[in-house]
């Protein structure tokens, strides 16, 4: 399954829920899901800045696959991250950074995009990106 | 306070005049407690905006026309009007900013350079906004000079023990805020200043969270400088007031150079202006400082005793009723507060809360509040603050509580 349909599954099964209340329960149903990250790496590096709440964010890459794990102390926070997990790990530098970012309006968590300090939906995209970038440059370029 | 007032605080009727309060948010009716963040503005201060620009406007002191001279005398007006609203001396102590920042980074700025030595001493309080603790860094740091901090209680109020074995005769300037903006502290300003005055240190105090809360009299204060923002005291954004002593703003020199702040120049020399010019480069924000004094009387129209006397009792009411929500953890319990009521709810984090409560209309503010030091003070991730204004009702406290639960319950 490629990311654009993991994205098409989720919109599909956001599109099922009849109001905020539902969407926000699914949404902290999906943070307890989520691949914890070793203790060890929640530190002020792996820490995303930009947002209200505290997450941590570590990234490993085999065999041309990068797999995400995180935590946060915030539920929906929490559950966003988890969600964004869901849809980019397991899959390589490439398609991640190329991955588009409209299902987040599809799934009507335009107001998380919004450039205020609070929430960190953008920086956690980012950071996942950058990591695929890092790991793009350090494991699958070759020196000329 | 009074026990009876002579005129009954009509809330609803207020309410009319908002009208940024008749509309939904979700589908629902909005429910505003962000007013610490910034006030709602009432039709007389929005029409007042639009007739200026549709009318009057043009720049000022510098015209000979009808439009400037009528322009000016509005403004100067204005001025004297934000005088006696202070109840300072001369409106020559009056100075128009774009808000509280600004004034106190052209005190930490002027003050400074004139002042201030290395070695010498500044004293800020653990409860101030980053507005009152950032430019006094700045200004330490390039004077080689040393900011101390007065530490508060856990009720939220200042240790003045400690503010007393703090100020000594390297002590220049006292910054405090005189209503705290996380935890609602109404701080013994009168105190402070006089044993400030008594050591020969002056005093600014940070007036943001005070000026549409309680009567502010700069003279009975005895402050050195005051500062206060337009858009706290449902008055338009980018203006505000830095009050000064004139004997003192005459000592200080400039903070920004250019047109207006100048008596005469010359690529050799160039004179300064006389107050309060001396300090209002460029153009003002002309239509600001009109709405500025078009809010301040539709602000004193309204009875100030009662009105205050009304806000109290909201503030006591909320208090009570929020009492009753499981896991409460109120932040900021001093004898003397007004207006704020900041609070988390143990195992759920003020993000989560301020996300869901949000859904139901309901506007509060999460986070640090511009105050990182109290959320280390309290061990905390963030605060929930609800901020009153003279518009909120007893219904709308009865909603946010009922949110709170809901929330509580779903986050749990």
């Amino acid at each position: 399954m490629t990311i654009k349909d993991k994205e098409t599954t989720l919109i599909a099964s956001f599109e099922n829920f009849d109001d905020w209340l539902e969407k926000y329960n699914f949404i902290i149903d999906m943070g307890k899901d989520l691949t914890m990250i070793d203790p060890k790496f929640k530190t002020k590096q792996n820490l995303i800045t930009g947002c209200q709440s505290s997450v941590w964010l570590h990234a490993d890459y085999n065999d041309g696959k990068i797999t995400f794990t995180a935590d946060s102390d915030a539920v929906i926070t929490k559950g966003i991250v988890n969600l964004l997990i869901g849809l980019f790990s397991g899959h390589g530098p490439d398609e991640i950074i190329s991955a588009d970012m409209g299902f987040i309006d599809k799934i009507g968590l335009k107001e998380h995009l919004s450039p205020t300090r609070s929430n960190g939906l953008m920086s956690m995209i980012k950071q996942m990106k950058l990591y695929a970038l890092a790991f793009k440059t350090k494991y699958e370029q070759k020196e000329g | 306070m009074l026990d009876t007032t002579t005129v009954k605080f009509d809330v609803n009727k207020i309410r009319q005049d908002f009208p940024i309060l008749q509309r939904e948010i979700y589908n629902k009716p909005l429910v505003y407690f962000d007013n610490a963040a910034t006030t709602q503005k009432p039709s007389a201060v929005i029409n007042k905006l639009k007739s200026y620009y549709d009318l009057e406007n043009c720049n000022i002191h510098r015209g000979v026309h009808f439009l400037s001279q009528q322009a000016t005398e509005a403004y100067e007006d204005a001025r004297e009007y934000v005088r006696s609203f202070i109840k300072a001396r001369s409106s020559s102590e009056i100075i128009f900013t774009r808000g509280t920042t600004e004034s106190i980074n052209l005190v930490a700025s002027s003050f400074g350079k004139r002042f201030v030595q290395a070695d010498d001493e500044i004293l800020i309080t653990y409860m101030e906004h980053h507005s009152n603790i950032v430019p006094w860094q700045m200004m330490c740091e390039e004077k080689g000079a040393v900011l101390k901090v007065i530490p508060i209680h856990d009720n939220g109020e200042l240790d003045i023990e400690a503010f007393g074995n703090l100020l000594n005769k390297k002590t220049k300037l006292v910054a405090l805020t005189h209503v705290s903006n996380a935890l609602g502290t109404i701080n013994p300003v009168a105190e402070i200043i006089q044993k400030s005055h008594q050591a020969g240190t002056y005093v600014l105090i940070d007036g943001a969270q005070a000026i549409a809360h309680l009567e502010v009299d700069v003279q009975d204060l005895d402050c050195d400088f005051y500062c206060f923002s337009g858009h706290k005291v449902y008055a338009p954004m980018g203006i505000g007031v830095l009050y000064g002593k004139e004997g003192l703003l005459d000592k200080l020199p400039p903070y920004q150079g250019g047109g207006e702040m100048i008596a005469q120049v010359t690529f050799d020399k160039t004179t300064y202006n006389e107050l309060p010019f001396k300090f209002e480069a460029g153009t003002p924000n002309v239509a600001g400082v009109l709405g500025l004094k078009t809010a301040l009387e539709y602000f004193k129209e309204q009875e100030l005793e009662s009105l205050f006397t009304y806000e109290d009792e909201l503030l006591d009411y909320a208090t009570d009723e929020l009492k009753q929500v499981d896991g409460i953890r109120f932040l900021g319990q001093a004898k003397n507060k007004t207006a704020v009521v900041s609070f988390i709810i143990d195992g759920i984090h003020p993000f989560d809360m301020g996300t869901i409560i949000d859904k139901y209309g309901i506007a509060v503010r999460t986070g640090h509040l511009c105050a990182q030091p109290l959320t280390e003070f309290y061990g905390i991730p963030g605060f929930i603050r609800m901020s009153l204004a003279m518009y909120n009702t007893t219904g709308e406290v009865d909603r946010l509580v009922k949110s709170v639960i809901s929330a509580r319950d779903m986050l749990s």
